[in-house]
């Protein structure tokens, strides 16, 4: 199959995946529904009651803050919840995001607008602000983070992981053992707190936020290095267990692979070391690591929550937290599947990486 | 590298006689000194938490709010006036407002010496059947001793810290016994049926595995009901750590299954007129044994940091109840941190017992997996 027509034969697949998510987490925002009452007859007319009648919903009341505020009168209440279509049916409120959101224009790119074809209406937030714009906005800030922290790693964890295989059971081999096992074990958020203990006291980095109060005013280079010295701290964080599980797993594949027969021939037939390690052994031995690609990038989603939370950085991560904690149904909805369609592309990526890595590989 | 040829010559066979191998892998095990010191390690946090009625001076819900915030009390060896080496004491402390700072400090009352009692009689608990109130040490009631501060409330730290442990150390191996039973049954139906059974159970699967965890986690979490008791919102927290961690193994189960279906054996208990879910079950799932065991304790570290995370963000295990992820929550604020740098202790702990799972994790897949290859 043509790398094309594999792609888009992916993407296909991946829509139901990717409504199932919605659908699994808009049920989870706006479940409402009522069982019950139960009754077992015991006979003679007589009957016990198993279960009483429960209404089984999200006790989370999203106008919490409206109700408690005094100056919001019932009147405006009620067109808050109307709104928001809280007064309906969950399944209805569903099917209203669902059709929003989905809103193709198969005309669009005719007349030569292609941004136009797919236009999604997300929606507003409880407060009142525009869900794409903001979405737009972290998602952003997160997938820079995300690319950085992947790229990082690789470049530091792959020729650490050919150096301790290559320098088999001696003492540096030992000692990356140890800072990898140290690496892989240390909590992100822990080593978060302690990070940012040491750079609140000595001041080297700022911290919180992307940005510097006067960011409008600097020039390019500017700017570049403000940010740069801003994602210095969650870059640091989030990397490091990633260089130790990828340094260790690229140590691991390399030695088996060192171990193979025609790793042997190779030697045997009197080519240059360089070239048995770099042509043969270490092409096979990364294959598996590109296969972990899609996933490093989902544990990198997962694990940003903490550490933005703790870091004060602005990315989809602490946006889902606080949307979640609030309710805020399209904000969470928008952002999970904007994780989600994340990660099925990361996936989707990692295959196709495989694919130009290891030609043998036949994608179906 | 001869090694790695040779174990995998030896170890081919591991499919047929399951129990065998096991029996054979933990004899190799024993032999393992970094294995041996972190199992110990591990034995010692468990039995710490286990005794910690009795280890710790107070009990959680103990509080004293004249010293939230206090620092650890000083312990003194060398008596002050004399120079001379002395039984452990500690001074009397009481909180005076510095009209200067405009601070609360905590001055030493002079002279009001209390001597470290050991084997001392406090609060009653009960561990089991046991009822007791001796406690391994403690000093007399109006000086307290703190070895790592109070928290906000003017609870003791160090003895929140031993019950937090508790929870903390626990949550991972009660969600396990839950998810891998789901994992192993939802990935035996889903391979030995196979077709579109198979088609559509993995589909599920891979919905659920294509949510972010964490993102997942919080969304549960965060719609739990407030009024729940603490054990509720524990069992609360073990059944969703549990519905997470089933997809990824069910996946993997199923093509273990796909493969260990056409084998002679079952093809026999099938002719024998044998029911599918008794031979999936009882036939088919034991054969995946040693990649359970080692996927188990390489599972443990990731529900024990899952816990601490969720309880960190204020979704987990709640207030008062105490576990090492939400005594993280109040050095969030990194004032708090910078003033009182043993509120990290939980995270050095969670630490330690991570580090330890992951050292006898990998001694394990050494031993059980033959293509293994982690540390040799």
């Amino acid at each position: 199959m043509s790398i094309p027509v594999y792609i888009l034969k992916r993407i296909l697949v991946s829509i139901p995946t990717i409504l199932l998510v919605s659908m699994i987490g808009f049920f989870l925002m706006r479940f409402d529904f009522t069982i019950g009452p139960v009754d077992l007859p015991l006979g003679q007319g007589e009957s016990i009651r198993v279960i009483e009648q429960t209404r089984i919903w999200n006790q989370i009341d999203p106008l919490a803050p409206l109700r408690h505020n005094p100056q919001i009168s019932p009147a405006a209440l009620e067109h808050e919840r109307q709104r928001l279509g809280l007064d309906k049916p969950f399944v209805e409120q569903y099917w209203l995001w669902l059709t929003h959101v989905l809103q193709f224009h198969p005309s669009a790119p005719l007349e030569g607008n292609f941004l136009g074809f797919f236009t999604p209406d997300l929606g507003k937030t409880f407060t009142g602000n525009d869900v794409s714009a903001l979405l737009m906005e972290r998602a952003g800030n997160t997938l820079l983070l995300n690319v950085i922290c992947v790229a990082l790693s690789w470049l530091i964890a792959i020729p650490l992981g050919i150096y301790a295989a290559l320098h088999w059971r001696t003492a540096s081999d030992r000692l990356l053992t140890v800072f990898s096992a140290i690496g892989m074990a240390m909590p992100g958020f822990v080593l978060a707190l302690v990070l940012a203990v040491v750079v609140v006291k000595t001041g080297i980095l700022p911290f919180g936020g992307l940005k510097s109060d006067n960011f409008a005013e600097l020039s390019l280079w500017g700017k570049v290095w403000d940010m740069a010295k801003h994602l210095a701290l969650p870059v640091i964080v989030l990397t490091t267990g990633g260089i130790a599980g990828l340094q260790r797993q690229m140590r691991g594949n390399l030695l088996d692979v060192l171990g193979a027969e025609y790793i042997r021939t190779a030697r045997a037939k009197g080519l240059p070391e360089g070239k048995v390690i770099y042509k043969h052994a270490v092409r096979t031995a990364i294959n598996p690591l590109v296969t972990m690609f899609g996933y490093e990038f989902s544990a990198l989603l997962g694990g940003a929550i903490l550490v933005e939370t703790v870091l004060g950085y602005p990315g989809l991560g602490r946006l889902i937290y606080q949307a979640v904690l609030e309710t805020d149904t399209n904000l969470v909805m928008a952002s999970l599947v904007m994780s989600a369609v994340m990660l099925v592309l990361g996936n989707l990526l990692a295959d196709i990486l495989l694919k130009v890595v290891d030609p043998r590989i036949e994608l179906e | 590298m001869t090694a790695t040829t040779e174990k995998k010559k030896s170890s081919s066979p591991a499919l047929v006689n399951e129990s065998g191998a096991i029996r054979r892998a933990f004899s190799k095990l024993r032999k393992d000194r970094i294995a041996f010191i972190a199992t110990l390690v591990l034995l010692f946090l468990y039995l710490v938490v286990f005794m910690a009625d009795f280890l710790a001076p107070y009990s959680p819900a103990w509080y004293d709010r004249e010293f939230a915030n206090a620092s650890p009390t000083p312990i003194y060896v060398i008596d002050a006036e004399t120079r001379q080496p002395s039984w452990p004491y500690v001074f009397r402390y009481e909180k005076k407002f510095d009209t200067d700072s405009y601070e609360y400090r905590y001055l030493p009352v002079e002279g009001e010496k209390y001597y470290l009692q050991f084997l001392t009689t406090g609060e009653s608990y009960k561990i089991g059947p046991f009822k007791g109130d001796l406690h391994l040490f403690g000093v007399e009631a109006p000086a307290r001793i703190a070895l790592l501060g109070n928290d906000i409330n003017g609870r003791d730290n160090f003895s929140r810290l031993l019950f937090g442990g508790r929870i903390s150390l626990t949550i991972g191996f009660l969600s396990l016994f839950i998810a891998f039973p789901i994992g192993l049954v939802y990935g035996g139906i889903s391979g030995y049926f196979g077709g579109r059974v198979d088609n559509l159970m993995m589909r599920f699967a891979e919905v659920i595995m294509s949510i972010p965890s964490l993102y997942l986690l919080i969304s549960l979490a965060a719609i739990l009901p407030p009024g729940l008791s603490s054990t509720q919102r524990f069992s609360m927290i073990v059944m969703i750590l549990a519905l997470i961690g089933w997809a990824g193994l069910s996946r993997i189960i199923r093509g273990m299954v796909l493969s260990i279906k056409n084998m002679e054996f079952v093809e026999a208990e099938r002719a024998i007129g044998l029911q599918s879910l008794p031979i999936i079950i009882r036939h088919i799932l034991p054969q995946t044994a040693s990649f359970v065991i080692v996927a188990m304790t390489v599972g443990v570290p990731g529900y024990i940091l899952a816990e601490s995370g969720l309880s960190f963000l204020g979704l987990g295990i709640q207030q008062p109840d105490a576990s090492w992820g939400n005594m993280l929550k109040e050095a969030q604020e990194i004032t708090n941190l910078i003033n009182r740098p043993w509120m990290l202790m939980p995270g050095v702990l969670i630490f330690i017992a991570v580090l330890a799972f992951n050292v006898i994790g990998d001694a394990i897949r050494d031993v059980l997996d033959p293509k293994s290859t982690i540390r040799q």
